[in-house]
């Protein structure tokens, strides 16, 4: 990087990182809280994802929920959005789950493919 | 659905999809009485009356993607067996209000549940919704109001994690003062 071009290119990347996380872009986790999702479990699953969030201190993932989604018989399921990746669905997530979950894929950003219902490649 | 309080959220859902920003809750155990009612009232965008006629239909339902609804026939069948009623009062445009009644003692009554996970369960869906909470147990009252927790707040919204961990325990806490004692509201087995 060498050429006042490259400058300016690194200065849009930065900016453009800036304007990302100002944006609100962040981590999402959502919840399908439909009436098969909660007959499923799915606010034990969602009470767990916040308890263990707060435990870390991983205040800034958003916790949100949706309805049915037409896999009800996979419920509870759990999408976890990166910014900038696929989006992944859990499926069949229980309370103890849901917390791995947070420790190994939102901590750390490594997904757990077994526990998937759209498989990653 | 095994608690009431998963059947609450199911309403609580409802209230959601349709667009409400205040939503109250009612929970009376009245055990001279032998009845036990619950009622959610909201200000969201309510249904025509013949929505209205069938919305305890499976088979009707709001949504286009699908075409069965079953939350509110879940809870109809619920409180038929045990000796009560399910009845639901909607003005569109103004808002929709169900009203559950069965009787305390009745074998086939599910247990409350876990009333305080529900609620911030809801409380999670959006920062600007508000909560009105009231729940009577014979002459023992607690109430809860979202507004008053978000003005002690200021500008922290309501639904941070670390906002809903504490909820959790408060609500906790306020249900089981005003709870019978040795009144079970867990499901045995479970923690």
């Amino acid at each position: 990087m060498k050429s006042l071009e490259d400058l300016e290119n690194f200065k849009k990347e930065v900016l453009e990182k800036i304007k990302v996380r100002e944006s609100g872009e962040k981590i999402k986790v959502v919840i399908g809280m439909g009436t098969c999702g909660i007959a499923a479990g799915a606010r034990e699953v969602m009470t767990a994802v916040l308890d263990e969030l707060g435990k870390r201190n991983l205040n800034e993932v958003l916790v949100s929920q949706t309805g049915c989604i037409g896999m009800c018989g996979q419920e509870p399921l759990v999408d976890v959005i990166i910014p900038g990746k696929e989006k992944v669905t859990y499926g069949k997530v229980d309370a103890p789950k849901a917390k791995q979950i947070v420790a190994q894929h939102i901590a750390n950003g490594i997904p757990i493919n077994d526990w998937l219902v759209n498989k990653l490649e | 659905m095994e608690e009431l309080a998963m059947h609450l959220l199911d309403l609580l859902e409802n209230s959601l999809e349709a667009g409400a920003s205040e939503v109250s809750v009612f929970i009376h155990e009245d055990i001279a009485n032998n009845s036990l009612s619950l009622e959610v009232s909201d200000n969201g965008k309510g249904m025509s009356p013949e929505m209205l006629e069938q919305v305890c239909n499976p088979f009707v339902t709001s949504r286009t993607t699908r075409r069965f609804g079953l939350g509110l026939s879940l809870l109809k069948a619920t409180a038929e067996a045990c000796g009560g009623t399910l009845q639901v009062y909607s003005i569109q445009g103004k808002g929709t209000t169900v009203a559950a009644s069965m009787q305390y003692q009745h074998w086939d009554r599910p247990p409350l549940g876990d009333l305080a996970s529900t609620l911030i369960v809801f409380l999670s869906a959006s920062d600007t919704i508000a909560l009105n909470y009231k729940h009577i147990v014979n002459e023992r009252v607690f109430t809860f109001s979202s507004r008053e927790i978000a003005e002690l707040l200021d500008n922290i919204p309501l639904n941070h994690p670390q906002v809903l961990n504490w909820l959790r325990n408060y609500l906790t806490e306020g249900v089981k003062n005003i709870s019978l004692r040795g009144e079970q509201n867990e499901i045995p087995g479970r923690s």
